[in-house]
């Protein structure tokens, strides 16, 4: 696939204020660990995401770093207290600094 | 302590029924099968839960894909032009079927790269490759849930016959045939892991081996390379026949697709 990896997002659309939501995001990536050889002996190179960070209008709330021992597919689960309305951006950066990102509207009411 | 005559009879008689190899090898019009059991049964609780978390299922991120490689405006016309939004559901319960137009048996990728090259006007995906595997993960989460019925009879017949004969053939070094696991040994254990039924009811599946979704085809491929026999090609003349058999055999199951296994 030479376009971009298919990535999945589940954010409640709607929160009530002071809410702990939910969010999880997957992105579809090899996570090659640069530690396997191929059928004919050959080193696989490493290609791994290396950051990744969900921002609310800007504002960082959840970052992490990627290792080698990922697996495929990453998917990561986690928390935000629903104080504002905004946007959400989720930024995926990898070894070579090309970023994929997505975006998600979370509405507080 | 001296064994009666009588009990040693009917032990030598049970033995040698049993190892006739007529027994199972006569062809009558709807052979007989045990009932099947899901690949699905065989996995461990946390592989299970990863298959049925709609979010977690990696195999979701092909399917994602290929619904929107299904819309999207190509050659002579997106798929959706001419199928609508629901035309898919239900289709891959009855594939491999034979296509009396293209005078051979199809599966579901080969059904989708005929739809291309004479309704798209657009070349065939290579088997395997991520597009393909897009589309047809796409096409059979459609039905998923529902029963596969498919013809073996008619002009499918000769690929059912080849299909069940590869299936009881002894091959590799290993000198095993399909049979000898997946009919005769299922539930038993292969090293630390269950040995299922070989039902094909997960597939496209994503494989936790291969850490990536891959057709039946490439999970046969991983098969004869386990009893170590050269595999087949991908989309081959055998490896069709025994989509037809293997998908017969699975007959009562639901489609899982996109299934998690090992």
């Amino acid at each position: 696939m030479s376009d971009s990896p298919t990535i999945r997002l589940s954010v409640p659309s709607t929160a009530q204020a002071g809410e702990l939501v939910e969010i999880k995001v997957m992105i579809q990536h090899p996570m090659e660990s640069g530690y396997r050889r191929g059928v004919m002996g050959e080193r696989i190179a490493r290609d791994i995401i290396k950051y990744f960070r969900c921002s609310l209008d800007g504002e960082v709330i959840f970052q992490t770093q990627f290792y080698p021992g990922v697996a495929a597919n990453p998917l990561l689960s986690f928390y935000t207290r629903a104080e504002q309305s905004g946007t959400l951006l989720f930024e995926w950066i990898d070894q070579q600094g090309v970023t994929w990102s997505e975006q998600a509207d979370l509405m507080v009411e | 302590m001296k064994v009666p005559t009588q009990i040693l009879q009917i032990l030598l008689t049970a033995l040698l029924v049993a190892g006739d190899p007529a027994a199972w090898s006569q062809k009558s019009p709807e052979p007989a099968r045990q009932a099947p059991v899901s690949g699905y049964v065989f996995l461990n609780p946390q592989t299970q839960a990863l298959q049925d978390d709609e979010f977690a299922n990696p195999g979701y991120l092909w399917v994602t894909k290929g619904a929107r490689s299904y819309g999207e405006d190509v050659g002579a016309g997106a798929c959706i032009s001419c199928h609508g939004q629901d035309g898919m559901v239900g289709v891959a319960a009855r594939y491999p079927r034979f296509d009396s137009k293209a005078g051979t048996l199809l599966n579901l990728e080969g059904r989708i790269n005929r739809c291309r090259t004479e309704h798209q006007q657009l070349p065939a995906l290579a088997l395997e490759s991520e597009p393909l595997l897009a589309l047809s993960s796409f096409v059979t989460e459609q039905s998923k849930g529902m029963a596969t019925q498919v013809q073996i009879d008619g002009a499918a017949e000769p690929w059912f016959q080849q299909g069940q004969d590869y299936f009881f053939q002894r091959r590799g070094q290993l000198n095993l045939a399909c049979h000898q696991c997946h009919d005769e040994s299922w539930g038993k254990k292969l090293r630390g892991d269950l040995i299922s039924q070989g039902q094909p009811n997960g597939f496209p599946a994503y494989r936790l081996e291969w850490q990536t979704l891959g057709s039946l085809h490439r999970r046969l491929q991983d098969c004869e390379s386990g009893v170590r026999a050269q595999p087949q090609a991908l989309g081959s003349t055998a490896y069709l026949g025994l989509e037809l058999y293997l998908v017969w055999r699975s007959q009562g199951l639901a489609l899982e697709s996109p299934g998690v296994r090992r």
